[in-house]
C-alpha cells in the first residue's frame, strides 16, 4: 500500500511536470512561487486538475473492479460486464444528440442517471438471482441494450457533428477538468467506496460459494446489494467524469490480487490505487505522444493495457485452474 | 437442553409432488447421525429443510428449539454449520483464511487463531499460509472442514465430506466428524459410502423422500432396507475394522432409477 501510494504520488507529480509544453528550469521555479504566472498556469490550472482527475477516475474504475471480480467470483468481471458504463454512456449520448451538451453539467448529470438506472436494475434482479453467472448474463444483455441505442443514436443523428461529438466523448477523456468536476464527482464516488468497504467482508465470504456464503451468519442479500450499488456509483462517477475507459477496472484488481494472497476484500484499496497510477499514466502518455490529435484516454488504455493485460493472463492463469 | 434438530412431520413438495414426507427425526449433541439413501431419495433436500433453505409444505423444523424459519442469519449461524459437498474455492486465499471465514464477525486476530486452531484439529497448521487452489483435494477438504469446525456451532451439518477422497481421507474425515461430537456437538452427516456410514452412532435411511429406517448401523441397515432403500442383496458384516458392507446388486427392480 505504502508503495503504491509513493508510486502514485510520483506519477502525478511527473503528470503535473511532464506536458507538451516543455519548461525550463527557472520556468517550474516560477511556477512553484507564483501559481498566477504563465508557467504556473499551466501545472496548476491545466495539468494538475487533469492528473487528478485521472487519478480519481481510475482508482473509482479500480475499486468497482475488484469488487466486481469478488462479487461475481470472476476474474474477466469489471465496470462494463454489468452494463453499467454502457447505460451511462447511454444517458451521455442522449443528452448531447438532444442538442444539450452546452448545458452545464447535463452530459455528467445524465451519465450518473444512467448508471443509477443500471445500478438499480441490477440491484433488483441481484436479490432476485443468487447466481453470479445469472447477474453477468443481465449485465451482459443491458451492456447489449445501452450499445445498441448508442449505436442508434449514431444511425438517426442528422448532424454528423453530434454523432461526432458522441463518439469523442465515449473514448473517454479527461482534457480540460477542472477542480469544480473533481468535487462534483466526489459525492457519488464517496458513497459508492464507503458500500465497496463495507460488502468487503461479504466478498471474502463468497468465496466458498453462494451456498456456504447464506449459511456464514453475514446479512449476504444486503452485503451484495451495496457491492452492487456501490460498483455502479463509482462507475457512473467515473464515466460522467471522463467517458467510457475501459480496461482500467479490469487490469487493476489483477495487479494486485498478488500482492495480498487473492483476498478479494484486501484487494480493493490497492486495486483503487493501482487504477489511479493506470489512468495517471495513460493519460500523462496521451498528452506527450506527439499526435496530430490529441490520442484519446480510452484508446491510450486499451492499447498499452491490453498486452500488459496478457501478460498479467499469462501468470496468473495457473491460479485459475483447479 | 433441547434437540440439536428437530424435525416433526416435515413435508417438502416441488411442483406438487413430495421430496420429503413425514420425516420426524430428533438429533442431539454428543452423537454423528448418517443420513443414507439411493440418488434422489430425498437426501439434499432433508438438508435444505433442517437448514431452513427449503420451504415446508407441512411439518416443523427447529434448531436448537427455535423455528428454523424464524431465525436471522446471525441466529441461525450460531445454532449450525454447514459444510457443503462442493469444494469448489473462488480465489487461492491462504488456508488459514479460509478456516476463518468460519468466524467472520470475530476481530482479525481471533479470527485467525480461531482459525489456527480448527487447521490444528484436521492437521493442517503446517499449512496455514499455502494457498488452497494449490492443494490436493484430501488438503482442501481438510482445510474447509477447519472452517466448518471453526464456526463453533454446536451442530454441523456435512454433505457428503466423503465424496472424491481417497479411503484413508474419508476415514479421517469421519474420525474429525466423530471428534468433534466427542466435544459436545452434534453431527448431521450424508454419505453414500455405507461402511463408512456404518461408523455412525445412528443412521437415518430415506427412501423416496420417506424415512424408511433410523437407529443403529447394524438395525437400519438391515437386509430388508438395503434390498428396498438401495435395491442391495447384502448385510453389514462384523470385523476387526468394524462394519463392513458385503452386498451384491438387485437386478431386477432399481435400475431405472439411476
Amino acid at each position: 500500500m505504502i508503495i503504491l501510494s509513493l508510486i502514485l504520488t510520483l506519477a502525478l507529480v511527473a503528470a503535473v511536470a511532464v506536458g507538451e509544453t516543455g519548461l525550463t528550469g527557472p520556468q517550474y521555479v516560477q511556477a512553484l512561487r507564483d501559481p498566477g504566472s504563465g508557467a504556473g498556469e499551466i501545472l496548476w490550472a491545466i495539468r494538475a486538475p487533469r492528473a487528478v482527475a485521472a487519478a480519481l477516475v481510475g482508482a473509482a474504475l479500480g475499486l468497482a473492479g475488484a469488487v466486481l471480480q469478488g462479487l461475481l467470483r470472476n476474474p474477466l468481471a469489471d465496470p462494463a460486464v454489468l452494463g453499467v458504463s454502457a447505460i451511462s454512456a447511454l444517458g451521455a449520448a442522449l443528452v448531447i444528440a438532444a442538442g444539450l451538451a452546452g448545458v452545464a453539467w447535463a452530459i455528467e448529470a445524465a451519465a450518473l442517471v444512467g448508471a443509477l438506472g443500471a445500478g438499480a436494475v441490477l440491484v433488483l434482479l441481484a436479490a432476485r438471482f443468487e447466481a453470479p453467472e445469472t447477474l453477468i448474463l443481465f449485465g451482459v444483455s443491458l451492456s447489449a441494450l445501452g450499445g445498441a441505442a448508442t449505436a442508434l443514436i449514431f444511425n438517426l443523428s442528422p448532424s454528423p457533428i453530434a454523432a461526432g461529438e458522441v463518439l469523442s466523448w465515449l473514448l473517454g477523456s479527461v482534457a480540460n477538468r477542472d477542480f469544480g468536476d473533481a468535487a462534483a464527482f466526489l459525492a457519488p464516488a464517496a458513497l459508492g467506496a464507503g458500500l465497496c468497504a463495507w460488502s468487503a467482508r461479504g466478498l471474502r465470504m463468497l468465496t466458498l460459494g453462494q451456498e456456504t456464503a447464506a449459511l456464514s451468519g453475514l446479512p449476504m442479500a444486503r452485503l451484495r446489494a451495496a457491492a452492487v450499488a456501490g460498483a455502479a456509483l463509482l462507475t457512473g462517477a467515473a464515466v460522467s467524469m471522463a467517458g467510457v475507459i475501459g480496461f482500467v477496472g479490469l487490469a487493476a484488481p489483477h495487479l494486485t490480487r498478488g500482492l495480498v494472497r487473492d483476498d478479494p476484500a484486501a484487494t480493493l484499496a490497492p486495486s483503487a490505487l493501482a487504477g489511479a497510477i493506470l489512468l495517471v499514466l495513460a493519460d500523462l502518455a496521451a498528452r506527450v505522444i506527439p499526435t496530430e490529435q490529441e490520442l484519446k484516454l480510452g484508446v491510450v488504455t486499451a492499447l498499452f493495457g491490453a498486452p500488459l493485460f496478457a501478460l498479467v493472463a499469462w501468470r496468473a492463469g495457473r491460479s485459475w485452474r483447479a | 437442553m433441547s434437540a440439536a434438530l428437530e424435525l416433526t412431520g416435515v413435508r417438502v413438495e416441488m411442483e406438487g409432488r413430495p421430496i420429503l414426507d413425514e420425516v420426524t427425526l430428533a438429533i442431539h449433541r454428543g452423537e454423528v447421525v448418517g443420513l443414507v439413501g439411493a440418488n434422489g431419495s430425498g437426501k439434499t433436500t432433508f438438508l435444505r429443510a433442517a437448514l431452513g433453505l427449503a420451504a415446508l409444505a407441512g411439518g416443523e423444523a427447529r434448531l436448537g428449539g427455535s423455528l428454523v424459519g424464524r431465525l436471522s442469519p446471525a441466529r441461525r449461524a450460531a445454532l449450525v454449520g454447514y459444510l457443503p459437498q462442493e469444494r469448489r474455492i473462488g480465489w487461492s486465499l491462504p488456508a488459514w483464511r479460509i478456516a476463518a471465514l468460519g468466524a467472520p464477525n470475530a476481530p482479525p486476530a481471533q479470527a485467525r487463531a480461531i482459525a489456527l486452531t480448527a487447521l490444528g484439529k484436521v492437521g493442517m497448521e503446517a499449512h496455514a499460509e499455502r494457498g488452497v487452489l494449490a492443494m490436493s483435494g484430501g488438503e482442501r477438504a481438510r482445510v474447509l472442514l477447519a472452517r466448518l469446525l471453526a464456526t463453533g456451532a454446536p451442530f454441523l451439518v456435512a454433505d457428503e465430506p466423503d465424496a472424491g477422497l481417497d479411503p484413508d481421507a474419508q476415514r479421517l474425515i469421519m474420525e474429525l466428524l466423530r471428534g468433534a461430537a466427542e466435544e459436545g456437538r452434534a453431527v448431521l452427516v450424508t454419505l453414500h459410502d455405507l461402511t463408512l456410514a456404518a461408523a455412525c452412532d445412528r443412521l437415518a435411511v430415506l427412501n423416496a423422500g420417506s424415512l424408511a429406517a433410523l437407529g443403529p448401523p447394524a438395525e437400519a441397515l438391515s437386509p430388508a432396507i438395503l434390498r428396498s432403500a438401495f435395491g442391495l442383496e447384502g448385510c453389514l458384516l462384523p470385523t476387526p475394522a468394524g462394519l463392513v458392507l458385503a452386498a451384491a446388486r438387485v437386478m431386477d427392480g432399481r435400475r431405472d432409477r439411476l
